[in-house]
């Protein structure tokens, strides 16, 4: 019998999509955080459905401010914490999308690492501005379909791969970095609560599926989230001080093409002439991945 | 200026900026978060020599990388209950805009000096207000000081009104980049004992805290959004008396006062108001008092706080001149007129006295005004008062040569 689910400090009632990824990944942050926790949360899909004023789901501590200032917001609750001798046992959490981490917030992200708060920062990567409506952001992947980055004569979609953010928070000098998905809840509240434990500035970046924004149905969120570790096209490891310490086996790796026939997003590769070549640069990815973490 | 004759003995030559940095200093923030720009480095390098030696207790300071994260980290130093300081000028405060806005709808009562400088293109690091008026709708009170010793009295004051339970609004003290943050000058520092006894502890009651947690920040659509502007202004106006009573209350316990509000200067029998804001009214005193000398009556209205904007106050001082001219060191360019001239216009609009008023945009970028300037500026104020205004709006000592 496995152990029943901590509790969760996200109440249920919130505005999100049926299958939202934001939700799942809110849900089981705040498992492995537990309730001594103040949550900063820049704008994007999290922030707008969870507290449309006067109500708010949630049951820890929170705020938002800005899209591009969460590291540099909880840069100030924690060092104020301190000044004011209340920083014991309580957790401060930055938790923002792809968007606000990777593109527009990644110097004020950059800074509190750098300065070494003891903060952890975890990025819910739907891989697109969702809230805008599904443009394109430097985590969306290679040849994806958004808004701005739509196929055409022309294109195949997305033209550049996604930006390696791990690594560049690995580069910060950051104690723990790990990567992970709400496909595996256990997976992810574990390494929340080790990030949390661990004094100074801690990163974890979860996949996150986006039924609306990649297009697929509601109930499918976990199998997709699985679906990108199953092809290797999402690695989820750990990095400690700079050292790769562990990383999820990925025994028999399905072919990518099976994730990527499951989402609107990539139903152009299998329609426009060429597609398959495009396919094939996709399962190159998924190999390095597999080369260069050792997922087998 | 009202001074207090015992402060003689305690003067010290100090920088503006030094003088400033002690006054943040005694106010007991307990977050500091800053980046430098000229001319307000000297304040934030003497804030981390504080810290370094220790002289700040429960305090810690953030070295951000901008002044975007500077004033973002004030946010959430600020919204866990830490009183929070910050001091910029000109880019770094453009830099900020966006979160001015949102300190002040969280109705955070962080406190920032502002070493006014010109904004570039073209790049200028000397003073004029386009920096802070332009930050104007932001929700910021905003409050200018006119010498070193009234920069660094504002501090305690500002903090005061701003943490009132009836404002909770984040305030800029304004202070003229390099006039006064880099002019040595005898200065009284701050009495840590008398600050004490005029700035009690911030105590807020909404803070984040796990033990009650609450939501800042919150989303609010069309059916909410209106009330929180309205409560935002609302608290502007309840921040008029308590700037009023701040000011007087500081005179009371350190023996100094600069002007509430407003400060007037010869004004109750005056022909003709020179109105402005800053450093410049130090130089424009001097004029009138010449022209005092000489039996001729000009007075000085100096305006102390730009927001909330005093209206009651001004329309008051000025409404027995003949004419009134305004000096504004900045400009909206496509209005042709300083800010400060196109409210105090607004502002006497609708009241039953209609007195000339002109003005003047002077000191772009640091140009000196010297007094010869502030002399014909009066004199054309002089003719206005009797044969009323040919010219609404103008620069003052444009070089056709240059153009
Ligand atoms: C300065 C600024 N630019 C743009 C926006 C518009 N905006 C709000 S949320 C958002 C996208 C959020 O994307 P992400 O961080 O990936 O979060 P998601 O909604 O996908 O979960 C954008 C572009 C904004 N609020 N502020
Ligand atoms: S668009 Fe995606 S992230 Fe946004 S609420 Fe819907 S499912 Fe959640
Ligand atoms: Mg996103």
């Amino acid at each position: 019998m496995s152990k029943p689910a901590p509790k969760t400090y996200l109440a249920p009632g919130h505005r999100g999509c049926a299958g939202c990824c934001d939700a799942l990944a809110a849900k089981f942050m705040l498992m492995g955080t537990g309730p001594n926790t103040i949550v900063v949360n820049p704008t994007g899909c999290l922030e707008v459905m969870t507290t449309p004023f006067p109500e708010s789901a949630w049951k820890v501590p929170w705020i938002h401010s800005l899209f591009e200032n969460g590291g540099a917001v909880a840069s100030g609750v924690e060092a104020a914490l301190k000044a004011l001798g209340r920083k014991e046992g309580i957790k401060v959490i930055g938790v923002g999308g792809d968007g606000s981490t990777m593109d527009i917030g990644i110097r004020s992200l950059s800074g509190a690492f750098e300065r070494g708060h003891d903060i952890t920062y975890v990025c819910v990567d739907n891989e697109a501005y969702m809230n805008t409506g599904i443009q394109r952001s430097s985590g969306t992947p290679f040849d994806a379909s958004t808004t701005t980055s739509p196929p055409g004569k022309i294109s195949f979609g997305n033209p550049r791969p996604k930006k390696n953010m791990p690594a560049i928070m690995v580069a910060h000098g950051s104690p723990y970095v790990a990567t992970t998905s709400i496909g595996y809840p256990r997976d992810m509240i574990k390494k929340v609560k080790k990030a949390t434990e661990i004094e100074g500035p801690a990163y974890i970046h979860a996949h996150a599926p986006c039924p609306t924004g990649w297009g697929f149905d509601g109930s499918k969120t976990i199998e997709m989230a699985k679906l990108a570790v199953e092809t290797c096209l999402w690695p989820m490891y750990e990095m400690e001080n700079g050292e790769l310490t562990q990383v999820k086996k990925v025994k028999n790796p399905k072919p990518v093409e099976e994730y990527l026939r499951a989402q609107k997003r990539f139903k152009h590769l299998f329609t426009m002439d060429g597609g398959d070549e495009e396919i094939k640069k996709i399962q190159a990815t998924a190999d390095w991945n597999i080369e260069f973490y050792g997922l087998q | 200026m009202t001074v207090n004759v015992a402060d003689k003995d305690k003067m010290v030559v100090v920088e503006g900026s030094y003088a400033v940095a002690h006054a943040a200093k005694v106010c007991r923030p307990n977050v500091i978060s800053a980046y430098p720009i000229t001319p307000q480095t000297h304040i934030v390098e003497d804030l981390s020599q504080f810290i370094a030696d220790g002289e700040i207790p429960n305090c810690e300071y953030i070295n951000v990388e901008s002044e975007f994260s500077a004033i973002s980290a004030l946010v959430g130093s600020s919204a866990v209950g830490a009183r929070s300081y910050s001091a910029t000028t000109s880019q770094g405060l453009l830099l900020m805009h966006e979160v001015l806005f949102n300190a002040s709808g969280m109705r955070l009562p962080i406190i920032m000096t502002v070493a006014n400088r010109a904004v570039g293109a073209p790049i200028n690091i000397w003073n004029d207000h386009q920096d802070s008026i332009s930050q104007r709708d932001t929700g910021w009170l905003q409050l200018h000081a006119e010498d070193p010793q009234e920069s660094a009295d504002m501090l305690p004051q500002i903090f005061k009104v701003a943490e009132d339970k009836d404002v909770l609004l984040p305030g800029m003290a304004c202070m003229d980049g390099f006039i006064l943050s880099h002019v040595y000058e005898p200065v009284v520092l701050l009495e840590q004992d008398l600050t004490d006894e005029f700035l009690p502890a911030y105590d807020p009651e909404y803070v984040l805290d796990p033990a009650n947690p609450m939501s800042f920040g919150a989303f609010a659509a069309p059916d909410t959004y209106e009330e929180f502007r309205f409560m935002q202004e609302k608290a502007m106006q309840a921040a008029l008396p308590k700037i009023e009573a701040a000011a007087k209350e500081f005179g009371e316990i350190y023996g100094r006062f600069h002007g509430g509000l407003i400060d007037e200067y010869l004004t109750d029998d005056a022909e003709v108001i020179v109105m402005s804001m800053g450093s410049i009214l130090g130089t424009v005193k001097d004029v009138v008092d010449e022209y005092r000398a000489r039996g001729e009556k000009i007075g000085v209205l100096k305006v102390r706080s730009f927001r909330p904007f005093p209206k009651e106050q001004i329309r008051k001082a000025i409404k027995d001149a003949a004419a009134v001219v305004v000096l504004d060191k900045n400009i909206s360019i496509g209005l042709n007129e300083g800010a400060l001239f196109t409210e105090t216009k607004s502002c006497m609009y609708n009241s039953r006295c209609d007195i000339p008023i002109i003005g003047y945009t002077i000191g772009h970028g640091g140009r000196d005004v010297p007094r010869e300037s502030v002399a014909k500026i009066i004199e054309e104020a002089k003719k206005v008062a009797s044969s009323g205004i040919t010219v609404e709006s103008q620069f003052l000592d444009v070089k056709e040569e240059l153009l």
